[in-house]
């Protein structure tokens, strides 16, 4: 396949055309044992990439650990890490490398264990083509299933089936037509651009690269064949130009440029540009490069352009076409795979980056989880590792975006567990949620500066946090009598005024604990935007929660207060007898008994409530803000 | 289509943008310079990246003493050309105690003269993030390392729980002393690095280039006598051959192989009909078939 030129053919001739040749970037993938790491080591063998001393490890590797007996395991090749080598399983996607005369391919080859199917969708995700394999002997299997459901929903728009080991079921046309109509019927509602069915065998070679005479009864492409000719090219430069701003080069006081990559489209200087979040028009200027400046870019170009005006634009920001720009939300609805080890929590704040933009959002609602065997929609409270759900998110801040089926560089995003630092989501946007779109574009008169003004304070939200028995609500009710007397306006939140009407539907556990401070926390944000202090006291046990709070608020707004107090402190004042109930096994989930409590680490305040009492306490809130 | 980019300008536009990632994210980024081939293809990227302004990170070498003088004398000038601050960092524990490749073996001279110093060097200079210069195509466990390679504290790889990487967009958080490894040129072979530097014409270290020069045969491998500190075995001659060096390293640790290519075309065209793959000139691979993955877990790049 890949012509090695002779020593004397012409290298420079070779080299141009080798310059010129296009890139394919597909993915193999399918049930554990479907033979892929056997395909792609049977690619890397015929296109001659595997060199002299990598064969002579692998003909021991394959002595070692082989499955083949004598003959050479080809999927030693590939499966490249020490655990995958004892386990004879692939762990991670990795990434190959070959070329035939017409094409360069970057291959990602994914594991097929249903545990590591983050793996594949990682390699799904950069693909335009997928090779699904499918073992004549056992046709297709749920792997199969949710294999190519991720494949169609991370926008892959052409597939190859390769029913492979067909030398073990000996080359029988009627099965292989059986698994063929099967897999069409099923494949059929996913509307792939292309959808080839190839009979192989890849321990054989056959109909690989050339075509097997044991199957002279298959008239369709030898895989390579097919690979080499498929037409995989999307019309996404001439689609509307967006540029999402990923830095900004000023070298000098003289040059502002925006440097970025092309998501769709094209641009020449001179060309009329908005920026997406604000609206400001201007046109391109030059577009500069190394070389000198150049007179067009499109689609998939790494640019830096700079512009005929000063605009307000930084990094996130999307500079795209007037006439047609992205959407703008900070509520949408998405498919996430799920790929966190702990299991999606609604309400929870995660760290969410799309493409350069970055924010922090909840998902407020799981409408359903896919059953990817039936592709039913069944309706669940949570996510566990590798489901899949269409979820509705809200973001702290608005987003520039187009849907994935139309852009998946604008459409796709990652969710970010903010204490581990995992990606635990990959995201697809469907659209946006109309409703929170219309009120972000609706303006605002009068705003919480206005009414701050009215109200004369600062406002700010006071977050009361400590064990049951810390004096949290003690002390909160001292702190809103004397801001009172001094003439501030103020509102308290505590459990009982809360829990018994805005949270009565709410109960203990993990799930409804994160919503009871949500809400908590919107309507101390809602006080706060009215211009009051707003008192919140709550046991409020969990970090990530008391996080999310904060990121509600602007910078200063929020102060968090721990009001300390040892367990053993706490249990001794129990002055509502919870604690005795919590220790005979009444009361489940009590913090400090068999709930963590995690203090705070940067709080704005410590309240020691062994080293003074309530009205010095209460004093020192009232001097942290200013108003003794 | 006349417009559709060709593999290379795609695999450019690719590692310009994990560079510019790089510095609009970390804090306090590096780009660690080995004065390779592969190096020199990345600080190019880098000054394609960032240009009119040269890359905003500085260059990092860490020279275990025992690199060929050449590179050297290459790294200097490249430095200066691009316009970027050259920090070198080298173990001086391990020079006290006189590592070298020949009384102490290659595996631990390699542990203490390159992986410990660039440990060394990244604390000391408290680096968020490195850029290395690696493809996946070089070796089995690098085929499944991510662009961005998150690094404990302790500077450990933990193959097994990787960041899913998913897109181009990448999870780049990290807590106060753990760090990124990032590898502009993944995605890139061995041939794609030859034609790139032919097609952009970019500098590199002679020593890739067939000529005379002094080598010992050792173990069944040309061994270059860069300067007096090689010790030559009973029997031992140096003899002038016509060698060049399809990888660049440690003078004692890096094979040569006899040849006349002295152009790019004619290295080219030897790369085309090798038997061998680059790796294999360097003498650390050999002992076990996941030497690699274990180094890379003690915190070699």
């Amino acid at each position: 396949m890949n012509q090695l030129p002779s020593i004397s053919a012409p290298v420079v001739d070779y080299l141009e055309n080798h310059e010129q040749k296009g890139l394919l970037r597909f993915l193999t993938c399918g049930s554990v044992d479907d033979g892929k790491s056997t395909l792609i080591g049977r690619l890397l063998h015929d296109s001659k990439r595997v060199f002299e001393d990598q064969l002579a490890a692998l003909r021991s590797d394959s002595r070692k650990h082989g499955t083949q007996g004598k003959a050479i395991d080809f999927a030693l090749l590939v499966d490249g890490l020490e655990a995958e080598r004892e386990q004879g399983i692939t762990i991670d996607v990795a990434y190959r490398f070959f070329a035939t005369d017409h094409r360069k391919f970057i291959v990602a080859d994914t594991p097929g264990h249903e545990q590591y199917t983050r793996n594949m969708a990682t390699g799904a995700s950069t693909s335009d083509l997928a090779v699904i394999l499918v073992d004549a002997r056992k046709g297709i299997l749920q792997q199969t299933r949710r294999h190519s459901f991720i494949v169609s929903l991370l926008g892959i728009r052409h597939v190859v089936v390769a029913v492979n080991k067909m030398d073990l079921i000996d080359f029988d046309a009627d099965r292989f037509a059986e698994i063929e109509a099967g897999y069409r019927a099923f494949a059929e509602s996913f509307g792939f651009d292309t959808l080839q069915v190839i009979p192989i065998s890849a321990l054989q070679g056959a109909n690989i690269v050339e075509r097997s005479p044991q199957m002279p009864w298959y008239a369709g492409p030898t895989l390579i064949g097919h690979l080499n000719e498929i037409d995989v090219s999307s019309d996404d430069a001439g689609r509307p130009f967006r540029m999402p701003v990923q830095w900004i080069n000023r070298p000098d006081l003289d040059f502002r440029g925006y440097c970025g990559t092309i998501v769709s489209g094209r641009i020449r200087p001179g060309d009329p540009v908005a920026v997406a979040a604000s609206g400001q028009h201007t046109r391109i200027a030059r577009i500069v490069t190394m070389d000198g400046d150049v007179e067009e870019a499109q689609c998939g170009d790494a640019v830096t352009l700079t512009l005929t005006d000063e605009v307000d634009a930084s990094r996130g920001d999307v500079i795209c076409d007037p006439k047609a720009r992205p959407e703008i939300a900070d509520r949408f609805s998405a498919h996430l795979i799920w790929m966190g080890d702990q299991k999606l929590v609604p309400g929870r704040t995660y760290a969410v980056k799309a493409g350069k933009q970055s924010a922090t959002g909840v998902v407020s609602r799981i409408g359903h989880r896919i059953d990817v065997n039936s592709f039913a929609q069944d309706e669940v409270d949570s996510l566990s590792l590798n489901e899949i759900g269409f979820c509705d998110l809200a973001l702290s801040a608005p987003i520039a975006f187009d849907p994935y089926e139309v852009n998946r560089e604008m459409g796709s995003f990652i969710l970010i567990d903010r204490m581990t630092n995992q990606t635990v989501a990959a995201g697809v946007i469907w659209r946006s949620l109309r409703s929170a779109d219309n009120i972000h574009r609706q303006a605002v008169d009068v705003d919480k500066q206005s009414r701050a003004i009215v109200t004369g304070q600062k406002p700010v939200a006071l977050w009361f946090t400590g064990l049951s028995g810390a004096g949290k609500s003690t002390i909160a009710n001292l702190v809103e009598r004397k801001l009172h007397a001094r003439g501030r306006l103020t509102y308290l939140l505590d459990g009982d005024n809360v829990r018994h009407g805005l949270n009565q539907d709410l109960g203990f556990s993990d799930e409804d604990r994160v919503e009871n401070i949500r809400r908590v926390g919107e309507v101390a944000k809602l006080f706060v935007d009215a211009g009051l202090i707003s008192l919140v006291s709550f046991i409020s046990p969990f970090r990530s929660d008391r996080q999310m709070a904060r990121t509600l608020f602007e910078e200063g707004e929020f102060v968090e207060i721990h009001v300390a107090a040892p367990l053993e402190v706490a249990e001794a004042r129990d002055p509502k007898g919870l604690y005795q109930k919590a220790r005979e096994g009444k009361i489940r989930n009590f913090t400090g008994i068999d709930s963590p409590y995690e203090p705070p680490q940067a709080p704005e305040l410590v309240l020691d409530t062994v080293a003074l009492d309530a009205e010095a306490l209460a004093d020192q809130v009232i001097r942290y803000l200013g108003l003794d | 289509m006349s417009n559709r980019r060709s593999h290379l300008q795609r695999l450019e536009a690719e590692s310009i943008r994990i560079l510019r990632e790089v510095v609009a994210e970390m804090k306090n980024p590096v780009m660690l310079y080995s004065i390779g081939k592969d190096s020199s293809v990345m600080l190019h990227l880098a000054r394609k990246a960032f240009y009119p302004a040269p890359p905003p990170f500085p260059l990092l070498h860490v020279d275990t003493t025992w690199k060929f003088r050449e590179m050297i004398a290459f790294r200097d000038r490249m430095a200066a050309e691009a316009g970027m601050r050259l920090l070198t960092h080298t173990n001086a524990q391990g020079v006290a105690e006189g590592v070298n490749p020949f009384d102490h073996g290659s595996s631990y001279y390699t542990q203490v003269m390159k992986t410990d110093a660039l440990k060394q060097a990244l604390d000391r200079f408290g680096f968020d993030a490195a850029f290395g210069g690696a493809r996946r195509d070089e070796e089995k466990s690098r085929s499944k390392e991510r662009v961005f390679s998150f690094r404990s504290a302790a500077h450990g790889w933990d193959p097994k729980n990787q960041r899913p990487e998913l897109w181009s967009i990448f999870n780049t958080r990290v807590k106060p002393g753990e760090s990124m490894r990032v590898f502009p040129l993944s995605n890139w072979t061995e041939l794609d690095i030859w034609q790139y530097i032919r097609t952009e014409n970019i500098p590199i270290v002679p020593l890739y280039f067939a000529k005379e020069r002094p080598v010992v045969e050792r173990n069944g491998a040309l061994v270059m006598v860069d300067d007096d500190r090689l010790p030559l075995h009973p029997g031992e001659v140096s003899q002038m051959r016509r060698i060049r060096f399809r990888t660049l390293g440690c003078y004692p640790l890096t094979a040569a192989v006899e040849s006349d290519a002295d152009t790019l075309d004619d290295i080219v065209t030897e790369m085309l009909i090798a038997r061998t793959s680059e790796r294999s000139g360097r003498l650390i691979d050999h002992d076990e078939a996941a030497s690699m993955e274990k180094k890379k877990r003690e915190g070699y790049f």
